[in-house]
């Protein structure tokens, strides 16, 4: 390692390898266009062009690369999911997470810790086991532990039984890990820009040209840009964009805001969730603790923080962990999450043609940001939608055919 | 503190209200199609401008319709559900 890190000293290559090559103008016309520079958008890009050999694409972001919830979310990676259609697909995703930091040559301080999700009640004990029971059915490592056996696991949570809401048990999932999220969007951004990609920043698309049921051009504010397939990835402005192709969506737009404690010393090994107590946390490797609970109480376009938020997160939080009340807050922010009502993601073909989406991400699309860049690419390279993603097609809904995921993604993400 | 204003019991702490959907044309169940009540159920506009939507008073259970900016989050107006429905629509109509 100290040679391999001398000779990247003196060549001082490889660092420069990793950086965006930021394009100029925008050409007139692209085989792909993909509307967002998220995660998602840019790991579309990049397997787009190392899976599919296709580059004339351009991504267009309206702010800046991995700006969006992208740079908000609290980084939770986990399969542990009640459907069988999402815990194939997060798994896949674990998987692709697992080697990424290689395959993408940037330190994503990938970072396997565990994940707890707290059971108060019989009723939770019992879902807690039905998860458990389709994850391992499925390959995905999950059990549900008792109360001894958690106490020794996370030795300075509160187990006491004369609280509120005194902890039964847990359904624990090893694989359950964090990640530097920033490090995704520029790891997958810089490697596609090598390929050929051009990613467009302060590029906001404001109109979609859609000719014979077929998208044939989009509008920005730096000029129209046609183009034979379109990509949107646009996380909270889902509605607003779909609406431009004339296509409606089952997704409300609601901020999820999230913070983060000054750093203590390491304490907390795995992420702990509790549903009931609308809590979530993890210690950073910098020892920070990241916080955050369910979405805001009604749909707004804005990412500002509230009192209320912070009030009832700690009320909740000090349930869980007392000592921790003498502990200051050193961030807060939010961003805006694009809900679906059964909390599964829509991805795939719309109504229009050569029009594919990539939408509903709410509070739960960081750790799937591989799997579906991965399987988007498949889908608007191929044209065809692969059996891993046919479940959360657009049409399900007027099929009334949902992925019911609430019980494992409301609080737990 | 954000403050709403309820028809019924006047300006209010916001956390006393619960959000309860957009104001959206029932269609008529004995001829709507699946598309078109799939539509009712699950679509939306979730438009980032003012949207006209259901809250209720949860002290009082007493649902009206609020007109609300989706982006500036300024509420310009709060009403009876009689308004839009007709007298004594209200229990029926509110969303469940
Ligand atoms: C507080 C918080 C905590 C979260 N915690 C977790 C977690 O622990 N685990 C997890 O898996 N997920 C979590 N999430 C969800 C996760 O962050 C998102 O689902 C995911 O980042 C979505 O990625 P994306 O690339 O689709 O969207 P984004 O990163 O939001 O990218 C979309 C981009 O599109 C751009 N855009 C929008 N409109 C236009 C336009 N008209 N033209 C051009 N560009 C446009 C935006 O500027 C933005 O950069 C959390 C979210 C939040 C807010």
């Amino acid at each position: 390692m100290p040679l391999a890190l001398l000779k990247r000293a003196l060549l001082g290559s490889r660092v420069k390898d990793r950086q965006f090559i930021w394009p100029g103008d925008l050409k007139k016309s692209y085989d792909v266009v993909i509307i967002g520079g998220g995660g998602h958008g840019l790991a579309a890009a990049y397997y787009l062009a190392k899976n599919h050999g296709i580059t004339d694409v351009a991504v267009l972001e309206r702010g800046y690369v991995g700006g969006g919830n992208t740079a908000r979310n609290t980084a939770i990676i986990r399969s542990n999911y009640l459907t069988p259609e999402g815990v194939r697909f997060y798994d896949e995703s674990v998987r692709l997470f697992q080697d990424l930091s290689f395959e993408l040559d940037i330190n994503l301080m990938y970072s396997q810790r565990g994940h707890c999700t707290l059971a108060h009640t019989d009723a939770a004990i019992r879902t807690m086991r039905w998860r458990a029971e389709v994850n391992k059915h499925l390959g995905v490592n999950s059990e549900l532990v008792l109360r001894d056996d958690l106490a020794k696991q996370v030795p300075l949570l509160d187990m006491s039984e004369d609280v509120r809401l005194p902890i039964l048990g847990a359904l624990f999932h090893p694989p359950g890990s964090i990640a530097r999220h920033d490090a995704v969007a520029w790891g997958y951004g810089g490697l596609a820009s090598h390929r050929g990609v051009e990613i467009h920043q302060r590029t906001e698309v404001t109109g979609i040209e859609v000719e014979d049921g077929k998208v044939t051009a989009v509008q920005t504010n730096r000029g129209r840009v046609a183009c034979g397939r379109v990509l949107q990835a646009v996380a909270g402005n889902s509605s607003e964009v779909a609406r431009m192709a004339g296509i409606r969506l089952p997704i409300t737009s609601i901020p999820l805001q999230a913070c983060v404690s000054q750093p203590l010393k390491p304490f907390l090994d795995p992420i702990i969730v509790s549903g009931s107590l609308h809590v979530y946390v993890s210690q950073t490797p910098r020892g920070e603790l990241v916080m955050g609970g369910s979405t805001d109480p009604y749909p707004l376009y804005q990412t500002r923080s509230t009192l209320e938020f912070k009030e009832e997160l700690m009320m909740h939080l000090l349930e869980l962990f007392p000592f921790l009340s003498e502990v200051k807050l050193l961030r807060q922010w939010a961003g805006t999450a694009d809900m679906t009502p059964d909390f599964s993601p829509v991805m795939g073909e719309t109504p229009i043609r050569n029009y594919y989406i990539d939408a509903g991400w709410g509070t739960w699309g960081f750790k799937a940001t591989p799997v579906s860049g991965k399987r988007m690419a498949e889908t608007v390279a191929t044209g065809k939608v692969p059996d891993l993603i046919e479940g959360f097609r657009l049409s399900r809904f007027t099929e009334f055919d949902l992925v019911g995921e609430k019980g494992a993604a409301s609080v737990g993400h | 503190m954000k403050m709403m204003t309820c028809p019924l019991n006047g300006p209010r702490n916001i956390s006393e209200f619960a959000y309860g959907g957009e104001v959206i044309p029932e269609p008529a169940s004995d001829t709507v199609d699946d598309a078109g009540w799939a539509s009712f159920v699950f679509l939306s506009d979730n438009s980032a401008g003012v949207v006209r939507e259901w809250w209720c008073h949860v002290p009082t259970s007493y649902w009206f319709i609020a007109e609300r900016h989706r982006r500036s989050n300024e509420i310009l107006r709060t009403y009876p559900a009689s308004e839009v429905f007709g007298a004594g629509a209200q229990a029926k109509d509110q969303p469940a």
